[in-house]
């Protein structure tokens, strides 16, 4: 049984039907899918949760599809880890990782949008699927679709390095490179979505998609034990993931799935690309376009859609917005990596190094519960620490060489007789 | 044909009649639907309608101007 009302733009609130649609004919604004949680209060409760599988379908209720999901079934419910070691190196006490570096199938959170988009596409009577991306999206689609048997075309700037469009090629999509400024590929690519009927999901499809996002909120809820953490820290590229945790939280608020709502939530960003952070900084209510310069790739959105209510969310929530540079980008990788044997991408490392920053500026408190926000995997984008890592040491296949390297390295070990 | 598209201004350019100009100089129908406003940054939310060669013309003379011209949707490349 779906729960799904309609469509409603977020900024003038008129109502549209249930359709491909993702911009308010009035005003321009996005819309975005609105439910009816009076019917879904008693029907979604902890106890019909939990006797699910674990994955994100556990939610489906509040997810915007008509009938049973066909794409992405073992989507989500990734580790939510206590982060002991992690917690001691940064002196708090209370610390978890939601580790979608293992998301299934392709090591991102973008399953999580790409398995609701598609869903619902296919219920709407789409056959092809399609997006403009130059990573963890473009590998998603191309992947989730393969698996459901839609066709996929994949839009690149046409410099784009190989190794990034292998992830994506491999699956069979139909990837195009299209030349002109990163403005020019974004117009023409709306104009494709518009010409096309095609399910592009990060358009035409926007509204179903970022709802897939919430399952990352309502993970952490119910992995925490049925509560929020009181401080969350998420990363940012176009916005759209730290709303939908927002919105995950105050949906289960309203259905009595959590008894309070006292998150703060607070937003990350890499500084060579951090339009978003700025205006929280600033005070601002408008976002100042940016054009990225950062190693976090998956993070570079010089001007974000969701800019301006991912902004909004920290001010509510009383969180806040931070940035760090590459040197502390691959810092906090590694710290990741060495503490909590947990490789996230570069996205990772600036979610993980702007929460240091937030602890040690006492921002968040070292006493309360810290949820880190880890988006995807580290594998995908290694060539941020090439030259940055200690090299192995190569010896000849003597014993006496690698007895050598041991008394050199001044730590003893118990050898056998 | 009709083309949504989300203007940045930069400082600079926040005193001009970009849209009166544009209005004059080419045949389209300029329509705004948001637009807000402060001191270092001019946003508008725009309908172009008219030939499509026309709409081309208007986005290239507000590109020349230094204006950002973006679809509706801003940044699509994920």
């Amino acid at each position: 049984m779906s729960y799904m009302k309609a469509l409603k733009c977020r900024e003038c609130g008129k109502e549209y039907p249930k359709e491909a649609l993702h911009v308010c004919e009035l005003c321009f604004g996005p819309l975005e899918v609105a439910y009816e949680y009076d019917r879904m209060k008693g029907a979604l409760t902890r106890e019909v949760i939990e006797g699910r599988a674990p994955n994100m379908w556990r939610y489906k209720e509040l997810l915007p599809i008509e009938g049973e999901p066909t794409v992405g079934g073992q989507v989500g419910y990734t580790p939510l880890v206590k982060a002991s070691n992690l917690a001691d190196a940064l002196g708090v006490r209370d610390l978890y990782i939601k580790n979608d570096a293992v998301n299934y199938p392709t090591l991102s959170f973008k399953d999580r949008v790409v398995s609701v988009a598609l869903s619902r596409a296919r219920e709407m009577g789409f056959t092809v699927a399609s997006c403009a991306s130059t990573g963890n999206l473009a590998n998603s689609v191309a992947a989730n679709a393969a698996a459901c048997g839609m066709e996929s075309f994949v839009f690149i700037p046409y410099d784009l390095e190989r190794t990034k469009i292998l992830g994506t090629i491999v699956y069979g999509a139909t990837v195009v490179g299209i030349k002109g400024t990163y403005d020019e590929v974004n117009r023409l690519c709306s104009e494709i979505a518009g010409k096309y009927g095609w399910a592009f999901v990060n358009i035409n499809i926007r509204p179903y998609y970022a709802e897939g996002s919430k399952t990352f909120g309502y993970e952490i809820a119910e992995q925490l034990g049925w509560k929020t953490p009181k401080h969350v820290v998420v990363p940012m590229a176009g916005g759209s993931l730290i709303t939908k945790i927002h919105k995950a939280f105050k949906e289960f608020h309203t259905l009595g799935l959590i008894p309070e709502n006292t998150a703060k939530i607070y937003g990350a960003q890499a500084a060579g690309c951090s339009p978003i952070v700025n205006a929280v900084k600033e005070g601002s209510e408008l976002i100042r376009p940016v054009r990225p310069n950062t190693i976090a790739k998956s993070l570079a959105i010089g001007n974000p859609a969701d800019g301006y209510y991912s902004a909004r969310v920290m001010r509510e929530t009383g969180g806040w917005g931070e940035s760090v540079t590459d040197e502390e980008i691959i810092e906090a990788m590694k710290l990741l990596a060495e503490s909590e044997g947990i490789f996230a991408e570069t996205a990772g490392g600036v979610t993980l190094g702007v929460t240091k920053k937030l602890i040690e500026s006492g921002r968040i408190p070292k006493d309360e519960s810290i949820v880190v926000s880890i988006t995807g995997n580290g594998l995908k984008t290694q060539e941020a620490l090439y030259g940055k890592l200690t090299e192995p040491t190569v010896i000849n296949a003597k014993l006496q060489e690698f007895d050598d390297l041991v008394k050199a390295g001044g730590r003893e070990y118990a050898l056998k007789a | 044909m009709k083309k949504r598209v989300y203007l940045t201004y930069p400082k600079e350019q926040v005193k001009e009649p970009l849209l009166y100009q544009v209005g004059r100089k080419f045949d389209v129908v300029t329509n705004i639907r948001q637009a807000t406003i402060s001191d270092k940054i001019g946003l508008v939310a725009l309908e172009l309608e008219g030939e499509p060669e026309e709409i081309e013309k208007a986005i290239e003379y507000f590109i020349e101007k230094g204006v950002k011209v973006e679809p509706i949707e801003l940044d699509i490349i994920e």
